[in-house]
């Protein structure tokens, strides 16, 4: 049966007397809970729009119609030497159903390059810093053809930014930030970036400048400086991070890496009209069987050990749908993409709110098939959420903002080893983002223990948990409190928040830096969406 | 008209040492009051066993990490043939004699046991070391507070040999002279540990001891980074005072291991250990997992200093055959080589908790009578926020 969309836009709803609980996901537990009347308000996000009927036709289109650029066929040739990087793990969250968009789009381009001859083609998973993809997952994203036809010839491989032979150094912009990028990209005719946009922040020249890049260029913007300057750096034209990552496209443009930039969005259909349909309703709507299934697997997942409730929701593969792809020249691409994002994620909200409120979910870009360890949580919640906003922040200059997570003090050691040291040296000395970058980044960075296990292992680079922190260094500086309800007491004390057992402890807790009748804003997710404040 | 002796008093009795074992491993320090222990009042003074021996009147004696095994029933039976029963505990001590402060240097060794010759340790004036400790003019006893002939500091009034009685210079009051015996024990250990001044070195555990040794690796033989496994906030609080330091969780340990030394991790989980490591550790617990954990943060052909009492311990000593790793045992003092100048090690003692203020780790004293309450506040001193707890037969049942 075709899947039906209502594709409602999202909506801001006031909560009175009448307002039923609201899900908010806790982990990979989920809750319900009331709000104060009178004064809470809940953002909704827009619902999936429809998808493209037919993907692959509209992928070719693209392909064969780029945007200020000539068709691909054209820029390519038998001799040549080509490189296809596309996007990691990080991205979409969760992962989506098999066929990954990206398969699509490396299959349709595979097709044209063969058609034209081309024979010296690798393909480079662009993860920068971040830990390498196992075959598995690689599989998933670029589908076994592709994968069994260039990895056991060494032609799909992911990015090693550690690699001395492996990055050339381009120059440098007119503002001195070193620009690096893979000498393979460097060095070919031509490097096609397949991207995959789940957020405003995903694609444009980012692709590139950042993931076939290594840390003595992506220094340059991940830092807390231009954290502090990108409000948000989910609105491209007011984000520092942005504007650097573009100064750094500019030097390759000119420096003769020629990029064909292909970019995708999805609909924000995480969940599907199956089991598991309800999380995506808005409360009110829910039916009785909606409500016997939401009781049950809440029921569920609270009595799973936490290993089995880890594995059951990582396992969760979402039925996105393609709801647009672009080709051409990055900026152009680029600005279309972004459009396209906002018109499934934009909520049109009125004012700032004294306290903002988020459930987070199990996974974050940086915790795919791995733990939510306390700093990803930071990072999730006044990282990612907290910038989900255009216009100016949805909490108010010295709000709260209130988490909801369990926020365990667990690792993963293969993934995120310098998370772990960071935990217990760097978070045990300060959370000041600008002494962490002065006293103890470059050593972090430059740790020989943690390059050996970003380059042979699984794990993300040793900078990494730097990064995550400053990705929050905007919001440290905006709020006025932070409380994690549900949080281990001694991990979210060492991140430098407040626990809360529960809503109304957290509640009572934010009255000492908001007063006793503040207003209240849940911004519900996932799915993500971002909210236009006027 | 005398009052006798009052004295808390261990004796020999199966079904306590068993009660003792039993409860303390539900709460540690149970032995105290479940235990083969037990307040004496009215007894007569000991006799004086020979020449040269003196009558004392503590004034305050210390609760020992050895006196808490005993108590608790879980010594090892390495001691039963250097132990004798009845004693009266306490080997901490300082003491009145003739009006004149002194602190008790307790290992029995042949001077005080009258043995002739006195053995080769002893000549050396490596008192800890002596080959004589169940002969001579007193029965079987590694130190006093384990020998049933002389009675120990938890008790109004004991005996000791005059070399092993040592003046309290005026400076020091006696709650800082109560812990120079401890802090004798912990430069041995440090001292033993032969430190250079290019090497990285860690310290296993933040109790009494645990700080004795940073204080005396700060004073004599400091490191070029130090590391210590301190469990509680005013252990590293107190860790941070005494030397320039890193302080890390015990749990922890193996990784700030790593990061100072820029080794690898090797392994997994409890199969965790370090590539390289550091240069020496000092191992300031005792405990299986403290040992492994030491090994397992030092270099190949590295040392490890065992000064926390082990007991019977089950251990995987692979790590310490594969990786070549001297590992040796720091018991009690006599004398120590700094710069090639021999010193008495008390004398260091006393020296060390005047310059670093030791006398801070007294944490609280208890009168004889409640005796029980101390034994469990010493058992669980991290978790109350104390360091070393100690008791005043002055203030006894009277």
């Amino acid at each position: 049966m075709t899947r039906q969309y209502r594709s409602r836009p999202g909506l801001v709803l006031e909560v009175d007397r009448s307002t039923a609980p609201v899900l908010m996901h806790h982990g990979e537990q989920l809750r319900l809970e009331k709000l104060p009347a009178g004064r809470s308000r809940v953002i909704y996000p827009p619902e999936p729009l429809k998808p493209i009927d037919d993907p692959d036709a509209a992928i070719r289109d693209a392909l064969e119609n780029p945007i200020d650029s000539e068709p691909l066929r054209e820029l390519l040739h038998a001799d040549m030497v080509l490189t296809i990087a596309f996007d990691d793990i990080s991205l979409p969250l969760p992962q989506m159903k098999r066929p990954d968009v990206r398969q699509r789009v490396m299959e349709a381009v595979l097709d044209i390059a063969a058609e034209v001859g081309v024979d010296d083609i690798h393909l480079i998973a662009a993860l920068a810093l971040h830990r390498r993809m196992t075959e598995e997952e690689l599989r998933h994203a670029v589908g076994d053809r592709v994968y069994d036809a260039f990895a056991p010839r060494g032609q799909l491989y992911n990015h090693d930014a550690e690699d001395p032979d492996g990055l050339v150094l381009i120059g440098e912009t007119d503002h001195g930030e070193e620009v690096q990028i893979s000498r393979r990209a460097a060095e070919s005719d031509l490097v096609i970036y397949v991207n995959l946009n789940l957020v405003s922040m995903d694609g444009g020249w980012k692709s590139t400048a950042t993931g076939l890049s290594g840390y003595q260029a992506l220094r340059h913007h991940h830092n807390v400086h231009t954290m502090l300057h990108s409000k948000s750096f989910m609105d491209r034209e007011n984000s520092e991070l942005h504007t650097r990552n573009w100064r750094q496209g500019e030097v390759l443009r000119e420096a003769g890496v020629k990029v064909f930039q292909i970019e995708t969005t999805v609909n924000n259909d995480l969940y599907g009209d199956g089991a598991l349909e309800v999380l995506g309703k808005r409360e009110w709507e829910w039916s009785a069987r909606d409500r016997a299934t939401f009781i049950g697997l809440r029921a569920s997942l609270d009595r799973m050990s936490p290993s089995l409730r880890r594995r059951s929701m990582q396992g969760w593969r979402a039925p996105y749908g393609l709801t647009s792809v672009q080709a051409g020249e990055v900026t152009a691409v680029h600005e279309i993409t972004t459009s396209n994002v906002f018109d499934q994620q934009i909520v049109p909200v009125e004012g700032q709110t004294d306290i903002l409120m988020f459930g987070l979910p199990y996974i974050c870009p940086y915790n795919v098939n791995s733990i939510m360890n306390p700093i990803l949580v930071h990072c999730l919640g006044l990282g990612y959420m907290f910038n989900m906003y255009r216009g100016r922040p949805l909490v108010r200059e010295g709000g709260v903002l209130i988490l909801s997570h369990p926020t365990e003090p667990e690792f993963s050691p293969v993934n995120h080893p310098s998370y772990i040291d960071f935990y217990e040296e760097v978070l045990t000395t300060t959370t000041d983002p600008e002494v962490m970058e002065r006293d103890f980044e470059k050593r972090y960075a430059e740790d020989e223990w943690y390059r050996h296990l970003y380059r042979t292992g699984y794990a993300y680079h040793g900078v990494h948990p730097f990064y995550m922190w400053y990705w929050g260094a905007h919001a440290r500086s905006h709020l006025g409190d932070v409380v994690i309800v549900g949080g281990n007491p001694e991990a979210v004390r060492r991140l430098g928040y407040r626990p809360a057992s529960t809503l109304a402890d957290a509640l009572e807790i934010a009255s000492d830096t908001v007063g006793h009748q503040p207003s209240i804003t849940y911004f519900k997710n996932p799915p993500l969406a971002m909210a236009d404040v006027s | 008209m005398s009052r006798g002796r009052e004295s808390i008093v261990f004796e020999r009795n199966i079904a306590r040492f068993g009660a003792a074992r039993i409860a303390s491993q539900w709460k540690p320090g149970s032995g105290g009051s479940v235990g083969p222990l037990k307040l004496k009042t009215r007894l007569p003074e000991l006799d004086l066993p020979a020449d040269g021996w003196v009558r004392i009147a503590p004034h305050l004696s210390g609760i020992c990490a050895s006196d808490l095994a005993a108590v608790d029933g879980r010594s090892s039976r390495w001691f039963d043939p250097i132990v004798s029963m009845p004693f009266v505990p306490g080997h901490e001590v300082v003491a009145d004699h003739d009006g004149a402060r002194v602190v008790v240097e307790p290992v029995l060794g042949c001077v005080a046991r009258g043995v002739q010759p006195v053995c080769a340790p002893c000549a050396r004036g490596d008192l800890g070391n002596c080959g004589n400790l169940a002969h001579g003019q007193v029965s079987e006893g590694l130190q006093s507070g384990f020998c049933c002939d002389t009675g120990g500091g938890w008790s109004t009034s004991m005996v000791a040999h005059q070399s092993q009685l040592h003046p309290v210079p005026d400076d020091l009051s006696d709650k800082a002279a109560v812990l120079i015996e401890p802090m004798a024990c912990a430069t041995h250990a440090a001292l033993a540990a032969q430190v250079q001044p290019d090497e990285l070195a860690a310290v296993i555990g933040a109790g009494t001891m645990g700080l004795g040794v940073v204080a005396a690796l700060a004073r004599w033989t400091p490191p070029a980074t130090l590391l210590v496994a301190a469990k509680y906030p005013q252990q590293t609080q107190l860790a941070h005072s005494l030397a320039e330091c890193r302080t890390v969780a015990p749990s922890e340990i193996l990784r700030a291991a790593r990061r100072i030394t820029g080794s690898q991790i090797l392994g997994r989980g409890s199969n965790a250990r370090l590539a390289t490591g550091v240069d020496v550790t000092i191992d300031c617990v005792g405990s299986p997992a403290s040992i492994e954990s030491a090994i397992s943060i030092t270099k190949p052909t590295g040392r490890v200093i065992l000064m926390g009492m082990p007991g019977k311990s089950t251990i995987d000593l692979t790590a310490l055959w594969q990786r070549e790793i001297n590992l040796r045992g720091a018991y009690t003092y006599g004398r120590e080589m700094i710069s090639g100048r021999q010193y008495r090690t008390f004398d260091l003692a006393a020296e060390l908790i005047a310059a670093a203020d030791l006398q801070r780790m007294l944490t609280a004293v208890y009168p004889m009578n409640r005796y029980a309450d101390a034994i469990s506040h010493a058992a669980s001193a991290g978790s109350r926020g104390a360091v070393k707890i100690a008791i005043d037969p002055r203030r006894g049942s009277r």
